[in-house]
């Protein structure tokens, strides 16, 4: 902007804003009013995009996306086939702010919705919620017009409301998107839900490994603050609200409600026996009502557009969008907003692109550690809570991992048991030891010591640690288990009987050798390899020295040709 | 003899953050990257909490540490999507090549290494966090590399070459774990 001649800079306005969701093409620019859209752009390209793009409208080809299928460039953001079938209620709104300036939410009709909440009764707030057939988007699923019903019927003149923004389901960073990138719609939904409930403290509980998350709610909330949007007499209606921001430190654990309510409270992230639930006794035993990031931000549209807009997207018993992190090995990596009842299939080759480099879907695990995975056969799956619980997982917030067919489901369900027995807080038995054990079976399993009887085993202390675990943690923490006995069970003999990993990924069970024909000799891999295990003369293909070699991998990472097979 | 800097900012923190236990560690842990035990002792003692509470809470979370961290901390992330394209190699690669463990620090106090369990960066993983400074589309080459060029120039903000990350690019495709 510096570099425009002062005439030309009350043309063009910049604005930084969030996330766009098409990550897998940042940094992206895209220029209004048309929506003409470029990718992976550099600094360098900034000043070309401004001259001939925003001044003169002269399209730069080369920042163009490129469809995968037609090979043409496509100029405008509508077309992109990502996000063509997307509908994007909550993430649209992010291309349009600065999160740092208020002003930008204001000026697209932010806090709107309060106004016309704090002019109407509490009692019809909570009904338009439940009319409108909101669920809680954390995981859980529950109907939060009745969620909010509960804690306002609850005794006690001192009530609390929460914003769950302890997103720890790896692979999952919709809520970060929404509270980097339009803080001010948490904030509004949450004051709502705060006139609704009779609450007049809310929390914000934010992991410390979103260090932008932390820092741009800060400034929302103080910037509320000073319009007056937070505080005492909130637009001159007499309610009284404030936020406080609390930062996780870092505890998986802490996303549950209950851990996250000790954690507030100072203590150790142990989760609580439910019933009593934090609707009737929660933070500091006081009534308390807690949502997820996602489920705030939908607040405010409701209580604009009216509940009947928003149950008309999505199925009979799911109502609205749902934002998915779409990861892993998925040509299109990103956050896609859909309505509710869109099938796996048509995300992951519609909206996703398919899988990178043509290879073989495999499965696409759903609701993190606390999900499963699911095959081939199921992707014609309706996305909505009940279809994906039928099937073996659970919505969960909203990551969407895909894999190819070099993920092996054993390790795979290794990966979430070493993640689950670090993370368990060790309270009940069932959790703390069941998964402990499965843990060390699958382990055995992924090294070629497992046995035939492991499976049935596994089976039973699945189903036990899954039956009497006091939290949610330990409650769904089989479903990676199961689910890979269920649909991948034949991996699992493989490991056990032939000891073979036909995925090549369970270092006990795999060769490495190199490829004579793909290798020039160049010797990086002799060069890098830190066990000695590569020998070779320069410029002649090199070979491996199995019984020094660890399967680590650095070869394959540091070879340019493809020259080193697994097997 | 309890340290009279640690006494002050114990008390700075909690003249901020209230009566709130872990807002007043965080600070501690920011400022000292750890927790002194002469902290615990005078948190216990100021916020009228059993000794053991306070250690229980420290040793629960992650992000608390009762040894200092090294220099240059070195976090991998090990979330579904960076596991599946390869970050375990890469803590493996560091590890290896630091004689250390993932949550340990060398003897010369110049590296801590950790894993953590999703960044949400999935689209540019596999990340490696050095001070801060995130790195995206790491592999184990580079990795191992990378921060021996950060712990030779004192250069946080250094990244790899682009010629590498074509070569990245074809290698998140290869068989990742």
């Amino acid at each position: 902007m510096e570099k425009l001649p002062p005439a030309a800079r009350s043309k063009v306005h910049i604005r930084i804003t969030g996330c766009h969701g098409f990550c897998e093409t940042e940094p992206n620019v895209v220029i209004y009013p048309e929506g003409i859209f470029y990718q992976k752009v550099k600094p360098e390209d900034a000043e070309g995009i401004v001259k001939k793009t925003a001044l003169e409208r002269v399209i730069i080809d080369r920042l163009l996306y490129t469809d995968i299928h037609t090979n043409k460039k496509i100029v405008h953001e509508k077309d992109i086939p990502f996000y063509k079938k997307q509908q994007r209620i909550l993430l649209s709104r992010n291309s349009l702010v600065d999160p740092t300036h208020i002003d930008d939410y204001l000026r697209i009709g932010g806090y709107k919705a309060l106004s016309r909440a704090l002019r109407t009764s509490s009692t019809e707030i909570i009904t338009m919620v439940g009319k409108s057939g909101l669920r809680g988007r954390g995981g859980a699923g529950f109907l939060t017009g009745l969620k909010w019903k509960l804690c306002s019927q609850s005794k006690g003149d001192e009530k609390f409301v929460i914003c769950n923004a302890d997103e720890g389901d790896p692979g999952a960073y919709m809520d970060r998107s929404l509270l980097e990138g339009n803080p001010q719609s948490v904030i509004e939904g949450m004051i709502i839900g705060a006139y609704a409930i009779g609450s007049h403290e809310g929390y914000v509980y934010v992991r410390n490994e979103y260090p932008l998350a932390v820092k741009n709610i800060t400034l929302a909330v103080e910037q509320a603050n000073e319009y007056g949007l937070l505080g005492r007499n909130i637009l001159g209606s007499g309610f009284d609200f404030d936020i406080k921001i609390v930062q996780g430190a870092g505890a998986f654990v802490c996303g549950e409600e209950t851990a996250l309510i000790s954690s507030i409270e100072g203590k150790r992230g142990a989760p609580r026996q439910k019933p009593f639930y934090p609707a009737e006794r929660g933070l500091y035993k006081k009534p308390t009502n807690i949502n997820n990031v996602e489920t705030w931000a939908n607040i405010p549209l409701i209580v604009e557009e009216g509940p009947e807009w928003f149950s008309g997207i999505g199925t009979e018993t799911c109502k609205g969008t749902k934002i998915f992190s779409l990861v892993g090995k998925i040509r299109n990596t990103g956050l896609v907003e859909v309505p509710m009842g869109i099938t796996l299939k048509e995300i992951i080759y519609d909206i996703g692109g398919g899988i990178v480099n043509d290879k073989k879907f495999k499965a696409v695990q759903t609701g993190g550690p606390s999900g499963g995975c699911i095959p081939k056969d199921l992707l014609d799956l309706p996305l909505d809570y009940e279809s994906l619980i039928r099937a073996g997982s659970i919505m969960g917030s909203g990551g969407m991992i895909v894999m190819d067919e070099d993920t092996c489901m054993v390790d795979i369900a290794r990966y979430f048991l070493n993640f689950l027995k670090d993370e368990s807080c060790g309270n009940c038995l069932p959790c703390r030891k069941g998964i402990q054990r499965m843990h060390e079976i699958v382990v055995d399993i992924t090294e070629g010591k497992g046995k035939e009887e492991d499976i049935s085993l596994l089976n039973d202390l699945a189903e036990t640690v899954r039956d009497t675990s006091l939290c949610g943690l330990g409650q769904t923490a089989s479903n990676p288990v199961l689910s890979t006995l269920k649909y991948f069970g034949e991996e699992y003999i493989s490991h056990i009987k032939d000891k073979k990993c036909p995925a090549g990924v369970c270092r006990g069970l795999i060769h490495y050798s190199i490829i004579e024909g793909k290798c020039n000799g160049c010797g990086l891999c002799k060069r890098f390899c830190t066990e000695g295990a590569v020998e070779g003369e320069k410029k002649k293909p090199h070979y491996i020295v199995e019984a020094k070699c660890i399967k680590c991998g650095v070869c394959i990472d540091s070879c340019k040709f493809d020259a080193i097979s697994v097997e | 003899m309890i340290d009279t800097d640690i006494a002050k900012d114990v008390k700075r923190y909690t003249k901020m953050y209230g009566g709130s236990l872990i807002a007043i560690l965080q600070g501690i842990q920011g400022k000292y990257r750890y927790i002194p035990e002469d902290a615990i002792r005078i948190v216990s003692k100021k916020l009228n909490l059993p000794l053991i509470d306070v250690y229980g809470v420290i040793t629960f979370y992650n992000s608390f540490s009762l040894k200092p961290i090294g220099k240059y901390l070195t976090t991998v992330c090990l979330g579904t999507a960076c596991h599946v394209r390869g970050g375990k190699r890469i803590v493996d690669a560091l590890s290896r090549n630091l004689e250390i463990n993932p949550g340990e620090t060398t003897k010369d106090l110049r590296v801590t290494l950790q894993t953590v369990n999703c960044l949400g960066c999935c689209a540019i993983g596999p990340i490696v966090v050095i001070n801060g400074e995130y790195h995206g589309q790491m592999n184990s080459v580079k990795a191992v590399s990378l921060l021996k060029k950060i712990q030779e120039t004192g250069d946080e903000k250094i990244t790899i070459a682009r010629r590498a990350r074509g070569a990245q690019k074809k290698n998140i495709e290869k068989r990742g774990s």
